[in-house]
């Protein structure tokens, strides 16, 4: 609400030959669907994989339940709520912001990086444990396995891999962010990159809600 | 004469701003921490609930149950997290026309899996 109507005074300053007018060459309206368009082009590649899962899981359902032993699910669903909670900060980042308490703004920031840090770690020992077990391709455990066990891990490690590797951009992406507003180029009432950055960080935390049941919650 | 007519333009722009700047103190505190802080907990809530589930044998409900409580999910974070709720109609469309797209994919895959004979 707020984003939209402040783009909407500070045009209608320009018209009216306000000289406080150098900022209206914005559209936060514009930028928010430039990034929607994006999410879209996202969704349908993951799509495509959700798909290629589903339709392996309906040729090879006894398969998938098996493999599906090997993973975690104390690990998964911790990974869940590290998501879930960086999420949050990131949306409270933004009520932060729009009350000028930038430095709110920014803890909140932080701790979305710290989220997605732990996220990476657990990733980081989960992916070395399986390659331990000889779960990799060519691996002594992959070969002795079913063809829909392989299948199984194949999509885990591309899908969880891709994800792991939306989670490092969106840190990149936030981290450009937290530049800014310290610099004073994203304020209280021009914060649509802070916005849009949030909407891909929600966006990754969505696939992994998918994600999560349909690799780690299988019996 | 004209120069009136343009102070009371500007007179009613700063009104106008200012008017709206009341409205959107409170549309933040219709969202504000606690909001958020709520929706938050509701979505931790139902990761507990879909790990509980999974423990128990639904037989086929499991991964209908599994995939009903992500959806639920997703509505939250897009609603509340994402503000689609307080977006304009434009992108409830655009997202809605997506969703869609999304599902006559899948749709369609399912028919070609359930028809083909053999599967393999």
């Amino acid at each position: 609400m707020k984003r939209d109507s402040d783009a909407h005074v500070a045009n209608a300053h320009g018209h009216t030959g306000d000289h406080s007018g150098g900022h209206v060459h914005r559209d936060d309206i514009g930028s928010k669907m430039g990034i929607w368009l994006f999410l879209f082009t996202e969704l349908l590649l993951f799509g495509g994989m959700f798909i290629l899962y589903a339709a392996y899981r309906f040729i090879y359902p006894d398969d998938f339940k098996s493999a599906a032993l090997e993973l975690d699910p104390v690990l998964g669903a911790v990974n869940t709520i590290v998501l879930l909670t960086s999420s949050l900060t990131v949306v409270l980042a933004i009520v932060a912001l729009q009350k000028k308490n930038i430095k709110l703004c920014m803890t909140n920031l932080w701790i979305t990086q710290f989220c997605g840090v732990i996220f990476l770690v657990n990733k980081y020992f989960e992916w070395t444990h399986k390659i331990h077990l000889g779960i990799y391709p060519k691996g002594p455990a992959l070969e002795e396995m079913t063809q829909g066990q392989t299948v199984f891990f194949g999509l885990y490690y591309v899908m969880t891999g891709l994800h792991g590797l939306h989670v490092i951009v969106g840190m990149a992406f936030i981290g450009f962010i937290m530049y800014f507003i310290k610099k004073n180029y994203i304020t209280y009432n021009n914060y649509q990159k802070l916005e849009n950055s949030g909407l891909y960080w929600h966006l990754v935390d969505v696939i992994w809600i998918f994600l999560f049941p349909l690799f780690y919650l299988i019996h | 004469m004209s120069h009136l007519n343009l102070s009371n333009t500007e007179e009613h722009i700063e009104r106008e701003a200012q008017h709206e700047e009341v409205h959107l103190e409170h549309a933040e505190h219709d969202t504000g921490f606690g909001t958020y802080i709520l929706v938050w907990l509701g979505l931790v809530g139902l990761t507990a609930i879909t790990v509980t589930l999974s423990g128990i044998s639904l037989g086929s409900l499991t991964i209908i149950t599994a995939l009903l409580i992500a959806t639920i999910k997703t509505l939250l974070v897009a609603n509340y997290f994402m503000h689609v709720k307080f977006d304009t109609t434009i992108f409830k469309v655009f997202i809605g026309v997506c969703i869609i797209i999304f599902l006559t994919m899948i749709v369609l895959t399912f028919f070609d899996l359930t028809f083909r004979n053999p599967l393999i």
